[in-house]
């Protein structure tokens, strides 16, 4: 039976928003803590570290995320763990972000002038101490509006989890299809509800580019 | 305690196949104050580098105030406490105040308290004649104001040894002067100093020694009345008349 796109229809898309927003979230974080380790790995002394770091990476972005998400969520089951949309979703975006967050930040890293490095170092301060208070402080303005703009990417990015089944914005999107065959004005609802989360975030990203700009300049 | 504040023997350094420091031989004195000059490349950054491990070396040994220095281990660290550095570029942390650069290593690697540590970069900052800059930013600073906050960071390790990687190169005119007294104070009292410059009257003024250095080799060095009076080696010669 094709009913109509009610009111209610409209409802539960809007509520699907948390599901992306909590799987964003959750990639973020676990993209944000891989990501450091990553980039620390790339910008390492040991040839070791700094190999397998850059294989993870190519890894990750030489195949589309959709393929991590297939993979991770049939792997679940190999390993002998439930098969859960939530928990391979979260884990393939977070290996996703992991990998893009570490090559941003590598290049941040990377972008600190390296008399900082050998200040901090003659100074006698350790690895840990010199990365904590000396380079990735420095590091990181020179990371913020990449990051806010991967941010967005990864936001986009959760749609493709609705295809191993998870609900989120856009299987919220698909099943109200499903029901009421108006795909013009329900993917439209769920563009809308996109770009309202994602607007802000470029707009962010291009003010700290700006301002970042500025600081170099000056 | 009369042994010697750097010894090096046999001392070479590679880069790649660039041979960057060949078969150095040097002992430095406890509160010598020696100025390494040299043309560009002569490998006389690179020579002061190996002595806090900024460059590791390929074969010798490195004794610093009788810790010698090994590619493993705890010496290294434990030399560059003893050894502060000054950089041409100053090289102060932008995100940091004066103060905080000041104090950062101090707390971190000697665990020193914040009121103690903040107290001796007050001291210091006073003696280098800039206390009153203790809460700015290095931008904030002009050239030769950074250059002697980056003389006082490095004192406030209250290191034995302290080294100059051409001081005064990266200077407006006018503010080679006040760097070149912060550091003729030092020389005073009685800081064994090795300093690349090419401030030929500063050599005067302070040095012990003077050491030329071309294509990584010392090749000529001595008290500044006989090094600058009767030059023996042509390349010296020559690379006095060029600065001169």
């Amino acid at each position: 039976m094709i009913r109509e796109f009610s009111s209610a229809d409209v409802t539960f898309i809007v509520l699907a928003v948390r599901w992306t927003l909590i799987l964003s979230a959750i990639a973020f974080a676990g993209g944000a803590l891989g990501g450091l380790l990553v980039a620390l790995a790339r910008t390492s002394a040991s040839k070791v570290l700094r190999r397998a770091s850059a294989g993870f990476i190519q890894v990750f972005q030489g195949t589309p995320l959709l393929m991590q998400l297939f993979l991770v969520y049939f792997g679940l089951a190999v390993i002998g763990l439930p098969i859960d949309p939530l928990l391979a979703a979260a884990v393939a975006l977070t290996l996703h972000a992991s990998a893009y967050l570490g090559e941003i930040w590598r290049g941040s890293i990377e972008a600190v002038p390296s008399g900082q490095t050998e200040a901090a170092t003659a100074l006698a301060l350790s690895y840990p101490h010199r990365m904590r208070h000396v380079v990735l402080p420095q590091a990181m303005r020179i990371a913020t509006a990449p990051t806010v703009g991967f941010l967005v990417q990864l936001i986009k990015g959760t749609s493709l989890a609705s295809i191993i089944g998870f609900t989120e914005l856009t299987r919220a999107g698909q099943i109200i299809n499903n029901a009421t065959f108006k795909p013009f004005l329900v993917f439209g609802t769920v563009a809308a509800l996109y770009f309202i989360l994602c607007w802000p975030l470029s707009l962010m990203a291009r003010r700290l580019e700006a301002r970042m700009r500025l600081a170099v300049t000056r | 305690m009369t042994q010697d504040a750097v010894i090096m023997r046999a001392v070479n350094k590679y880069y790649g196949g660039f041979h960057a420091l060949v078969d150095i031989d040097l002992t430095v004195r406890r509160g010598e104050r020696i100025v390494i000059c040299g043309p560009s490349g002569s490998g006389k950054s690179t020579l002061i580098r190996t002595i806090n491990q900024l460059e590791a070396i390929q074969s010798g040994t490195i004794i610093v105030d009788g810790v010698e220095l090994t590619a493993w281990g705890d010496n290294v660290a434990k030399v560059r406490q003893d050894v502060g550095m000054v950089f041409q570029n100053f090289n102060l942390f932008p995100h940091m105040t004066v103060l905080e650069n000041c104090v950062l290593s101090p707390m971190k690697t000697r665990k020193i308290p914040r009121a103690e540590a903040e107290a001796t970069a007050r001291h210091y900052l006073e003696r280098v004649r800039i206390p009153e800059q203790a809460d700015k930013y290095p931008a904030q600073l002009s050239g030769g104001q950074q250059q002697r906050v980056a003389i006082a960071r490095a004192l406030c390790m209250k290191p034995r040894i302290m080294l100059f990687d051409e001081p005064t190169s990266a200077l407006d005119p006018e503010m080679v002067k006040e760097v070149l007294d912060t550091m003729i104070d030092l020389a005073r009292e009685g800081m064994t100093m090795l300093c690349v410059t090419h401030e030929m009257d500063f050599a005067r003024a302070v040095a012990d020694r003077v050491i030329f250095m071309d294509k990584g080799v010392i090749v000529e060095q001595g008290a500044p009345d006989e090094f600058f009076g009767s030059p023996r080696n042509e390349r010296l010669r020559n690379f006095l008349g060029q600065i001169a």
